[in-house]
């Protein structure tokens, strides 16, 4: 009855990592687009507001004498990127890796010889992929419909792809580490969106940002939105609304260092006080 | 430390703040046996399980699994288990096939997916959406995630519970084919007559101790449990005084009589029917108690004592 045992010594190699977290982001991808409702949501509810506020604030921003006016819609339309990144990432993984918690996903994985990273690889593989799309969307319609240009300085493009990816990974773990404060799975929602709505509206997603009292930019500059909608202005605005709106220069260094040090934050928060079961008692 | 044992377990403890889950948990578990671990709700199985499958810390005792401390266990060492939990329900949007596919792609040694398939008796459903089984193929293809990575010690946990009763004995020939593996398979279950079918040895624990170890067979002495005789006194039977001077209890023409040398009895009882003209004593029966009568004394009397010795 052992002969299998002892016959087969361990000469296969185990999966490797790169292979296993492959694997679990098309799993995720797999998930995530057969539940139409989900998708619908997670990519209407940014062209939704792309189309509303692009209709009603038909109008352009001025500046200072003798510079170009900017359509409001393109001001709106580099918030609302920072704004998608940020809800497909902290909002939608601390939702679902709740649920996984709760469900008991998470205790069948930890039984396996997944390793925890594969995990996590695969929720942040499918956040930037659910990224990727969700900007793909809002350029196309704001450059279709709503007068918005791109920029046309190359430098601009990699600041665009180091302010998203930055800002996909930093609010992956911070949604990831927001699981901490989920105590069952059916308040995720409410849990979640609330505090990420109130930081969509201080941090000037849908207002110019210099209209925001003092002391509510000071809140939310603590946190990363802030930032990553700062830095997607000065990759779509020219630097005149620098001057106006973000008290002179795009402060690029902060924008990285908020980002960075968020980052950090949420991995090390994560890795002391993740729960992997939570489906007990 | 035990390399040849699936499980080895010594003085196990587990308390939670001044509540001992667990009060010394000793037993083995040899290669190739079903072992059932039956228990009441709260008498401790899940906290043992748990701890076997690496998922809790122990506080006190020695265990390995598989030649292995579980609060050591490395990825190569989970390889080794298949672990099928009670809960359900997941992976919902994936079919029977890509799940268990997806979880083959974990292991170093899987077996192949179709084969998994089809002894799970999932084959006419691979390509369904696990949200569109019904509950017992859900079960199964739990099963089919535990048992995919082709491991040596297999955790059923309650693998039947909310089956019907032809779902339950295809349950029991896969775990049936699981042995003819060679795997060894430990199962907790409710029900009596599965660890009966199933387990080579069954292990009750009752407030977090061993009450008893052994097979189904004899397990709490119910090989040597006293049997129980009854037949009716019909006719003459029922007009002359009873011959034995033995205990017994009467109502309705009913008799009851304990015995614990019941073939000598019975022998008694014939020759004096035949006096009386009946060649066939009415309505007799012998039995011993079963399974479930022995479980629910040993339940109903261990937490009085304490322990069994």
């Amino acid at each position: 009855m052992e002969s299998r045992a002892t016959t087969q010594p361990a000469t296969r190699t185990a999966p490797s990592l790169v292979s296993l977290a492959f694997g679990r982001t098309r799993v995720e991808l797999l998930q995530f687009f057969r539940q139409p409702e989900q998708v619908f949501f997670t990519f209407l509810l940014p062209v939704l507001f792309v189309v509303i506020f692009g209709t009603i604030f038909s109008d352009e921003i001025e500046g200072p004498a003798g510079v170009e006016p900017v359509p409001f819609s393109q001001y709106f339309a580099a918030g609302m990127i920072a704004a998608g990144v940020m809800s497909v990432t902290f909002a939608s993984l601390a939702s679902t890796v709740s649920m996984e918690q709760h469900d008991g996903t998470l205790k069948r994985l930890a039984g396996t010889p997944l390793p925890r990273s594969a995990y996590f690889a695969g929720k942040i593989g499918l956040a930037l992929t659910t990224a990727v799309a969700q900007v793909i969307i809002i350029l196309a319609i704001g450059v279709t419909f709503y007068d918005m240009s791109l920029p046309s300085e190359p430098g601009l493009y990699g600041l665009f792809a180091v302010v998203f990816l930055l800002g996909v990974a930093s609010c992956s773990l911070l949604g990831i580490t927001y699981t901490r404060l989920i105590k069952s799975a059916n308040s995720a929602p409410a849990v979640v969106q609330p505090p990420f709505l109130i930081l969509m509206f201080i941090s000037g997603v849908f207002f110019v940002y210099s209209m925001i009292p003092a002391w509510l930019q000071g809140v939310a500059s603590v946190f990363p939105l802030k930032w990553m909608v700062q830095g997607m202005r000065q990759v779509f605005l020219p630097d005149w609304v620098a001057t106006e709106d973000y008290g002179g220069s795009w402060q690029t260094e902060w924008v990285l260092v908020v980002l960075v040090a968020w980052l950090v934050a949420s991995f090390l928060i994560a890795r002391f006080t993740f729960r992997w079961d939570r489906s007990g008692g | 430390m035990h390399p040849t044992l699936p499980v080895h377990a010594r003085d196990v403890t587990k308390s939670y703040g001044p509540n001992q889950a667990l009060k010394g948990i000793s037993l083995d578990i040899v290669p190739g046996e079903v072992f059932s671990i039956l228990g009441p709700n709260g008498a401790g199985k899940t906290t043992f399980i748990e701890i076997l499958e690496g998922y809790r810390a122990r506080t006190g005792g020695d265990v390995t699994v598989l030649g292995v401390d579980p609060g050591q266990g490395t990825a190569a060492w989970k390889a080794r288990l298949g672990i099928v939990l009670q809960s359900s329900g997941v992976f919902e949007k994936l079919t029977v096939e890509e799940v268990v596919g997806h979880f083959a792609t974990f292991y170093p040694d899987p077996l192949p997916v179709d084969h998994v398939i089809g002894i799970t008796g999932l084959a006419e459903k691979r390509k369904a959406r696990c949200d569109t089984l019904s509950g017992g193929q859900k079960r199964r293809v739990d099963v089919a995630l535990g048992i995919v990575g082709n491991p040596a010690l297999v955790f059923l946990d309650e693998p039947t519970t909310g089956f019907d009763p032809s779902a339950r004995r295809q349950a029991w020939e896969m775990v049936d084919g699981l042995t003819g593996l060679g795997k060894t398979v430990v199962l907790t279950t409710h029900y009596l007559d599965e660890a009966e079918h199933l387990a080579r040895r069954v292990a009750v624990i009752v407030e977090g101790r061993v009450a008893d170890i052994g097979t189904p067979r004899e397990i709490g002495g119910r090989e040597r449990a006293t049997a129980r005789i009854t037949f009716r006194r019909e006719g003459s039977l029922a007009s002359t005084p009873f011959p034995l001077e033995l205990e017994h209890h009467e109502a309705e023409g009913l008799v009851t009589l304990p015995a614990t040398e019941p073939t000598a009895v019975v022998v008694a009882l014939a020759s004096w029917a035949r006096e009386y003209g009946f060649e066939e004593l009415p309505g007799l029966t012998v039995t011993r108690p079963s399974l479930e009568d022995i479980y629910l004394e040993m339940i109903s009397e261990a937490p009085a004592t304490g322990s069994k010795e």
